[in-house]
């Protein structure tokens, strides 16, 4: 039985019409959808075991705690971590960006040197802007090849004794580029830098370790892994993590507090102020326990096929552009089109008269967008759930779409 | 594909297809440009004032269908008219023109280009 075929019933929202025609949801690289098993484990838990985290000295108060650390191991087994205090809890893959690059410029100095990637997401480059205003450091960007892959050979170039930071993505929301993350990671090391990796478009698709990949710090979504949003983990090397200030203060992440200091927390605690997002680690151990069910290797496979037929139907389109490697090349389960003659928020909105959500714009990638000479494209990325009928309807949508207008 | 009349009216259709105003204004006396920050649409509007009044005016921009019909539509109910008359132009207007059904995800389409026209006719001589 093909995935498709078996996950489907799971998923509640896929039986909607969306202007009255069966939903095609190819939008899952920005938000997945999520199963029944996520949903009712959400469910469950605020009917029966909601209590806050940590101090609550009764019964729901510990088996609320239970949960939210049983999320937490779940998450270090799924993505190979050495140690459960390597993995921090934060809001999202923003909000783990963020708190790395807060945290980092307080050591960073005038003329540092913090290398990215100019096929990033704004959310791996405007932490680093802040950090770089506030402390004085310098960011370099490392461009695309004409096949849409990160130079590598520029970017052993711009390494230098200046560098202390190199943040970049696993793999790229438009491009569907998977990056070299251990080699970026060692190559980082040599250099004596901090290897930060986005990993939200990584995390949906690929089997994870930690162990292999090496990085020192490594961001993702709970809400693009089929698990719910308001909810993100942030993985720290220990070496690094336990060497970070916390940059966010209140409770939780204390061991003792006097009018004028306090003494922090042990790790992951330390970067967890406040009371954390409880079902939505609830509902992310329930995503972890669906796709480990499934079989990453096999998530991956599906998702491959699909995205190679993907490249091949709607490159054979007249008019057509299809951006990222090409098909022969390993790529994650996105592609992005421009039809020429419209613009990407056009063909979206033609696209919804037929049930078929998919994204258009700049994809918060606006310097590669200024890169590929766009000023956006739509963009199609699927999930377990996509099947190769869906992908059959965007490209017939797609010989249509340009008399449409 | 049937664009629905209510999104993608005719009038949106004609004026994206053959803009009237759509050209740069070289001797323009005021000019100014922004982005949408959702989606990255850019319209740049250009002024001619003369004696108080909008003697010329075009736009371009690298924009959606929608954005380039309100363009297009803006700019005409500017020209002719006196500054404060042009200033006064407001998405309602442009709307009642362009005889669509804007969702609210597309509103900002509608009216990038009226702010742009406002911010040309501050920066104008």
């Amino acid at each position: 039985m093909r995935l498709d075929q078996l996950t489907r019933p799971d998923f509640p929202i896929l039986d909607r019409v969306v202007n009255g025609c069966s939903l095609v949801y190819l939008d899952s690289a920005a938000s997945s959808q999520k199963p029944r098993q996520v949903i009712d484990a959400m469910v469950r838990y605020y009917e029966r075991s909601h209590a806050n985290v940590h101090r609550s000295i009764h019964t729901l108060g510990e088996e609320a705690t239970e949960l939210y650390e049983l999320a937490r191991d779940r998450v270090q087994t799924f993505i190979g971590a050495r140690h459960r205090e390597e993995i921090v809890f934060t809001r999202g893959t923003t909000d783990g960006l963020s708190l790395v690059a807060d945290a980092l410029a307080h050591r960073l100095r005038p003329g540092d040197e913090i290398v990215i990637a100019e096929m990033e997401h704004h959310s791996n480059i405007i932490p680093w802007q802040l950090a770089a205003r506030d402390s004085g450091a310098v960011i370099k960007a490392v461009p695309i090849t004409g096949e849409g892959h990160l130079d590598m050979d520029a970017f052993r170039r711009v390494l230098g004794t200046r560098t202390r930071v190199v943040a970049m993505t696993h793999v790229s929301n438009v491009l569907g580029t998977i990056n070299p993350v251990s080699e970026i990671a060692d190559l980082a090391r040599s250099a004596g830098a901090i290897s930060v990796i986005d990993g939200a478009q990584a995390i949906p698709h690929l089997s994870l370790d930690m162990s292999v990949l090496n990085c020192d710090f490594y961001a993702v979504s709970a809400h693009k892994m089929l698990g719910p949003t308001g909810l993100g983990v942030l993985y720290g090397r220990h070496e690094v993590l336990e060497g970070l200030e916390p940059t966010r203060g209140g409770s939780e992440m204390i061991k003792e507090v006097w009018i004028d200091r306090a003494r922090w927390n042990d790790l992951p605690w330390r970067f967890e102020p406040g009371t954390p997002p409880i079902a939505e680690a609830v509902g992310l151990t329930a995503a972890i326990e669906y796709l480990e069910k499934l079989g990453m290797d096999r998530v991956a496979e599906h998702e491959r096929a699909l995205t190679h037929q993907a490249l091949q139907a709607l490159g054979g389109i007249d008019r057509v552009r299809v951006f990222g490697p090409p098909p022969t090349h390993e790529r994650g389960a996105v592609v992005a089109f421009k039809v020429e003659g419209l613009h990407p928020h056009d063909v979206a909105a033609l696209l919804d008269t037929e049930g078929i959500a998919v994204r258009a714009g700049h994809h918060c990638a606006q310097p590669l967008m200024r890169a590929l000479g766009v000023v956006g494209t739509s963009r199609a990325s699927f999930s377990v759930y996509n099947s190769p009928a869906e992908v059959d309807l965007l490209a017939a949508a797609l010989e249509r779409v340009q008399s449409a207008l | 594909v049937t664009p629905p009349a209510a999104l993608y009216s005719d009038v949106i259709r004609e004026r994206w297809r053959r803009p009237r105003f759509r050209g740069e204004l070289p001797d323009a006396t005021g000019v100014a440009e922004d982005v949408n920050p959702l989606c990255g649409d850019r319209v740049r509007v250009s002024v001619r004032m003369d004696d108080g009044t909008v003697a010329e005016a075009r736009f371009v921009g690298d924009a959606c269908a929608i954005c380039l019909a309100s363009a297009d539509v803006t700019v005409e109910l500017a020209r002719g008219r006196s500054t404060a008359e042009a200033a006064a132009v407001d998405a309602a207007d442009v709307l009642a023109v362009l005889q669509a059904d804007i969702r609210p995800a597309r509103m900002r389409c509608v009216t990038l280009p009226v702010s742009v026209l406002g911010m040309a006719l501050g920066s104008a001589r």
